[in-house]
């Protein structure tokens, strides 16, 4: 750290490189299931940070869905106030340690960030995570979390919320730290919906970050209440009889789709949500230390082109396949997924069969998969939103073996709690209809955020979704603005 | 939350055993037809197990459950006093019950106390419960008294003879069906390929039939898709859409495919289990 404080670029100055991200070799990572992504070191991060421009007019922080103090945090980071910037984002960030993993920033923050316009904007979510994994590491966020509680959690005032995604938590975060008891109830055995079930480990660490996220709501009073299912252990009127004065929807949207093809039951044939659901929830690469178990592919195939699709194919990977092929029905240009978990797949040798759709798959006499016919597409006219769709090339189709496919084509809405809840207005597509300013319901002091409103989204909007709502169930509970 | 047991009953020693648990949560809101998940411990699979009898009154509810592989082998070191680390429900759609009539409520192995939570219902709205119910032999018997106690006909078939019928629960259940037209439902709760027999028994009479599917379950909550069963050639979800299905519908022959998928792993994990338990390490 030798005399940085001069190196701050002025006005038309010439802007040094942004700092790579130190990662794991390749060929190692895919022998096992830590994260991929190092993190900054301190010297990194500080000479990352000096790259701030420290806008007038920060153009980053409309970017962020949350609305992170972008330019005020780093601009302590840069100066090394550590706590301070660690306090800067958690005054609207509950989850930073997770954001700065997973948010696809190069179409929000840092893809605002007028550095941008020379292709290299400040790397804000790799600064968001050194802060925010520097603090776990000194184990302080859990008394920062704390000292952020100013007023007493009163006990009456009682907000439930159900489903403990990225929606929910950041509901508890933001009430509990201003005074309000929330209970947060969650399905399955673990806290924190997709980013334990659905993220793989590597990248996204379940106890080293996750957990220790979930631990500083704890210490705001938050209650975690696992194994109750919203819609058949309790109702959403049981809460309000027991006292609730406000509740929170934070399902996910959960349900997956399937294609639709011949073949689709057989053996060796998942959605991503049941692989990954093994992998992360029941740690199945930890197999048979751990009682769950995972189907073995030698020749993997995965079908969508998202985040979920990476992770699936990743964790292929790592739990020994020999090939792994994402098969996607565009060019790589319009796959969905996060630049950067694409680049990490390729460099994992993730194969991408292109402008290819499957249209069957075949087994044996055992009902085991053992291979797929995949329509050759092309892209063709763009249609209404001015993508291009793909269209099949007639009579052009081919085989390829596989013993193992996923399918991560999407999800819909869960039915549980609607079903047990008909007084809920859906929309069109299944999902719950809100009041764009409030997240409120069709039913009074009911609220709903994040992937159940919107249909599979990221963890940022549904964060800023949670926001949104909590601030209106404050504004009620205690009054103000 | 950690749910306490607070009786254990060995009903076929080292086989099959019954738990009656304190979870007033779920005693609350079970209905005939539903089932848990649980997890034993921390490393442990989540299982489905139906919930064979609810009391919402002393806040408990009972499972009954066959030694099938490492999970269940798990379960049967517990005790009373000892508790179950995560039990999730009550899960799927609850029998549909309504006055209609004869039901006769047919049960194989384990399912017949599953199968007891349903005739119960059934009984209860006033139908006229015969209890079909089969084992390999009277010692495998399980819950004859428990139906006995509220069905008016409970009639019993043995492989070898040694109690009632000697031979299969469809031999009775065919018998029946053709001496009474009163029959409004037949529901079968059991084996797979006891349930498909079951199918094909009533498909000529026309009976509606009803089994209640034991497919692989990982959320037990709609959220992986591993229940999915074929159904009228359509895909459904056996946790939230099921578990009963139309008997006439379901392709019992997938189901029995998808059932073996994990064969392999899971005498890996048995075995895993056992050497462990033998070195005294668990
Ligand atoms: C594999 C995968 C990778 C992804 N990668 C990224 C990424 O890199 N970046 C990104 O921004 N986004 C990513 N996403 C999307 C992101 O995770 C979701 O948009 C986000 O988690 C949605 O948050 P949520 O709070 O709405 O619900 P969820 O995270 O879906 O959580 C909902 C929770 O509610 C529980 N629940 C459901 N029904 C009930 C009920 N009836 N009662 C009680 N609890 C219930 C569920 O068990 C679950 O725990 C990914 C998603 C997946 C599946
Ligand atoms: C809705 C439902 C209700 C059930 N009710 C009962 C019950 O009341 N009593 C009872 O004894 N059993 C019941 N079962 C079956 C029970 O869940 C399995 O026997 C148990 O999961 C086996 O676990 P294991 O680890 O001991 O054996 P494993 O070694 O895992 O498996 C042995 C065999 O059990 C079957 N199996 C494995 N995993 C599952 C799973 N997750 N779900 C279903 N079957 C599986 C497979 O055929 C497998 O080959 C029910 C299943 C379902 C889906
Ligand atoms: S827009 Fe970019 S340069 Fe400007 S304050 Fe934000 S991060 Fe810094
Ligand atoms: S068990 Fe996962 S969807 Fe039914």
């Amino acid at each position: 750290m030798t005399a940085t404080a001069e190196r701050k670029p002025a006005g038309g100055r010439k802007i040094a490189p942004r700092v790579d991200m130190p990662c794991q070799p390749a060929g190692e990572r895919i022998r096992n299931f830590e994260e991929v992504a190092l993190g900054y070191t301190q010297q990194m991060a500080t000479e990352e940070a000096l790259r701030c421009l420290q806008c007038k007019n920060p153009k980053c922080v409309k970017g962020c869905p949350v609305e992170v103090p972008i330019r005020d945090f780093i601009g302590q980071l840069a100066k090394g106030d550590l706590e301070g910037a660690y306090r800067t984002i958690k005054s609207t960030n509950s989850l930073p340690g997770v954001c700065g993993r997973v948010c696809p920033q190069e179409n929000q923050c840092e893809g605002a960030c007028v550095l941008n316009a020379k292709g290299q904007p400040v790397a804000i979510g790799r600064l968001e995570r050194y802060v925010a994994d520097t603090y776990m590491a000194l184990d302080a966020c859990d008394h920062l979390a704390a000292r952020l509680t100013c007023p007493a959690v009163d006990p009456e005032l009682r907000v439930a919320c159900i489903g403990s995604g990225p929606a929910s938590l950041t509901v508890a975060g933001y009430l509990s730290a201003r005074g309000i008891k929330v209970t947060v109830f969650e399905a399955l055995h673990e806290v924190g919906g997709v980013l334990v079930y659905g993220i793989p480990e590597f990248r996204l660490p379940k106890s080293a970050i996750v957990e220790k996220e979930v631990q500083a709501l704890r210490t705001q009073e938050v209650d975690f209440v696992t194994n109750w299912v919203g819609g058949r252990t309790f109702s959403i009127d049981d809460l309000f009889a027991e006292g609730y004065r406000a509740v929170f929807i934070g399902v996910g949207a959960g349900l997956p789709r399937f294609l639709g093809v011949p073949g689709e039951n057989l053996t060796g044939v998942f959605s991503a949500n049941e692989y990954l659901t093994r992998v992360n929830l029941g740690r199945a690469y930890a197999f048979p230390d751990y009682d769950t178990p995972v189907y073995q592919g030698r020749n993997v195939t995965v079908y969508g082109g998202g985040n979920v699709a990476m992770d699936a194919a990743r964790t292929a990977l790592r739990l020994g396949a020999e090939s792994v092929r994402i098969v996607y029905r565009r060019t790589r240009d319009e796959l969905p997924a996060r630049h950067e978990e694409l680049e990490h797949a390729e460099e994992e040798g993730v194969i991408l069969e292109l402008l290819a759709n499957p249209v069957a798959f075949h087994g044996d006499e055992m009902g085991r998969l053992t291979g797929v016919t995949l329509q050759r597409m092309q892209l063709g006219e763009p249609d209404a939103s001015g993508r291009r769709s793909p269209v099949p090339v007639e009579g052009d189709t081919y085989e390829l073996p596989t013993d193992l496919a996923v399918i991560a084509v999407g999800t819909r809405p869960n039915p549980i709690l609607l079903e047990a809840t008909p007084q809920l207005k859906l929309s069109r597509r299944g999902y719950i209809e809100v009041a764009e300013e409030t997240g409120e319901t069709s039913i009074p002091n009911v609220f709903a955020g994040g992937d159940i409103v919107t249909g599979a989204a990221t963890v940022i909007l549904a964060m800023g979704a949670g926001r949104r709502a909590a601030k209106e169930i404050r504004r009620r509970l205690k009054g103000g603005e | 939350m950690p749910c306490k047991i607070l009786e254990k009953e060995r009903l076929i020693p080292g086989q099959t055993s019954k738990l009656v648990i304190d979870a007033p949560h779920i005693a609350k809101k079970a209905l005939p037809g539903n089932f848990v998940i649980l997890r034993v411990c921390e490393k442990g699979e989540r299982i489905p197990l139906t919930i064979a009898d609810a009391d919402p009154e002393r806040g408990t509810i009972t499972i009954v459950y066959l030694v099938m592989g490492k999970s269940t082998a798990l379960l049967e070191t517990l005790d009373a006093g000892d508790s179950i680390l995560d039990l999730c429900g009550p899960l799927g759609k609850a029998t549909h019950i309504e006055k209609a009539g004869t039901v006769i409520c047919v049960g194989g192995g384990t399912g017949i106390a599953a199968m007891h939570h349903i005739a119960k219902g059934h009984h209860k709205a006033g139908n006229h419960v015969v209890a079909v119910i089969g084992a390999r032999s009277k010692d495998l018997l399980l819950f004859y008294d428990e139906l006995s106690s509220f069905c008016p006909e409970v009639l019993v078939s043995t492989d070898d003879g040694s109690f009632g019928h000697k031979g299969l629960v469809t031999d009775l259940l065919r018998q029946r069906l053709e001496t009474d037209k009163t029959v409004s439902e037949v529901v079968a709760v059991g084996p797979v390929p006891m349930m498909a027999a079951v199918a094909k028994t009533t498909e000529p009479f026309g009976v509606k039939t009803t089994v209640s599917l034991n497919s692989i379950m990982v959320d037990g909550i709609g959220m992986c898709g591993a229940c999915r069963v074929s159904v009228g050639g359509e895909t459904r979800f056996a946790c939230v859409d099921g578990p009963e299905f139309d008997g006439h519908k379901v392709d019992f022959n997938e189901l029995r495919q998808r059932l073996a998928a994990f064969k392999p792993q899971e005498k890996a994990s048995y075995d895993h289990h056992c050497k462990c338990t033998c070195a005294g390490e668990k």
